[in-house]
């Protein structure tokens, strides 16, 4: 018995009639999104590159203005759209499966909650009266 | 009946005939029913990994919200005093190598070897490209005393030199540019050392891809890292606008 056993592919689990349990049944995936895999082409890449071109032009260009309070909300703006596309296209997420949508959204919403209960504590302190 | 006894090792003859159905790529796991299943499941399991790496870099970008508020006129003359035309240079050649990143993992997919390893060498050319900029800028910082602690000089924000826009801080406002650079250097450091690990990581790729196992079907370890190369374009993406932008007028 331990010499047979001491094959390698010995190890494999066989049933009692000599099926192969390890065998792969794809009938066993029932999602049917894991089906589909989208290539981009490379002329998406690079119209998403030059998007990142344009908003990096004008990232720089907007804060050489003085737009007073608006200048830092332009910034994040600008910044956000160019990761977004990125996200998206370069990432693959517009093209992949609810369940890594979803997971990508969650973690950016997450991030989200926790800074806007930051600065809550932050902005409703009594500050100087202590 | 107990699993354990209805599982038994195989009997003689050594290969059994149900191994006939056992055809699979040749990089698909035993525990995967499809290769589609197993992308899938790599996909997700490396969106979590980048998910800690948001909560790690937000850490930071929590920090220099509040600190930029609190000393806004030290932070708009800190970030004066860094080299605008470099960080933008630095800006384009990082998008550039999320493009040939993306670029490499078309060929993967397509199969094409030789465009695989001809976009993998470029992104670590660009890379480099990076990295090599981000030190002259380092060393401009060591030279004018702008690296928070001992030897650091607040005479540059105190009297700004001739030609510059930015006002005289009092010295009280101008030691704050410490923290400033304290951020500056946490937050482009770490994403250095991320560049650093990834151009290491990047030649392992390179070199493991020259067998082909990349251009045959294998796409994920090349799309898993194009994920992580391009998560640390999108921490730069925020970094340039908020270290180097904030007050330029």
């Amino acid at each position: 018995m331990s010499d047979q056993q001491a094959t390698s592919h010995s190890l494999t689990p066989v049933g009692a009639h000599g099926e192969n349990l390890d065998a792969h049944d794809p009938s066993n995936v029932v999602n049917p999104e894991h089906v589909a895999h989208h290539i981009v082409s490379p002329a998406v890449y690079a119209m998403i590159f030059g998007v990142l071109m344009v908003g990096t032009l004008l990232t720089v260009g907007a804060s050489m203005v003085n737009l007073g309070p608006f200048n830092a909300p332009i910034a994040i703006g600008i910044a956000v759209t160019k990761a977004v596309f990125v996200v998206l296209f370069f990432m693959h997420v517009k093209y992949s499966s609810r369940l890594v949508k979803l997971t990508v959204a969650a973690g950016f919403f997450t991030f989200i909650v926790l800074v806007m209960m930051s600065l809550l504590d932050y902005v409703s302190r009594a500050w100087g009266q202590w | 009946m107990s699993i354990a006894s209805t599982i038994t090792h195989p009997p003689e003859p050594e290969i059994h005939p149900s191994h006939d159905v056992h055809e699979h790529p040749f990089y698909q796991k035993h525990h995967f029913e499809t290769a589609e299943q197993q992308r899938e499941a790599a996909s997700f399991g490396m969106w979590l990994f980048l998910l800690t790496e948001i909560m790690f870099f937000g850490g930071l970008f929590f920090a220099y919200l509040l600190y930029r508020n609190w000393y806004y006129e030290a932070f708009v003359s800190a970030s004066n005093s860094l080299n605008m035309p470099l960080g933008l240079v630095n800006t384009i050649v990082l998008i550039s190598s999320s493009l040939t990143m993306a670029l490499a993992v078309w060929s993967s997919e397509v199969r094409d070897l030789k465009k695989l390893k001809m976009f993998l060498w470029l992104t670590i050319l660009l890379g480099f490209v990076f990295l090599g900029i981000k030190t002259v800028e380092y060393h401009d910082k060591f030279v004018e005393h702008h690296v928070p602690g001992a030897s650091f000089d607040i005479k540059d924000f105190v009297n700004p030199p001739k030609g510059s826009l930015d006002k005289p801080l009092t010295v009280d406002m101008a030691n704050k540019t410490q923290i400033y650079f304290s951020l500056y250097f946490a937050m482009t450091g770490v994403h250095a050392l991320h560049m650093i690990i990834g151009i290491a990581i990047l030649f392992v790729l390179v070199y493991k891809a020259r067998t082909g196992i990349y251009t045959s079907g294998y796409v994920q370890p090349i799309e898993n890292f194009g994920l992580y190369w391009h998560f640390v374009d999108i921490v730069w993406i925020f970094l340039f606008p908020f270290l180097y932008l904030i007050n330029r007028h």
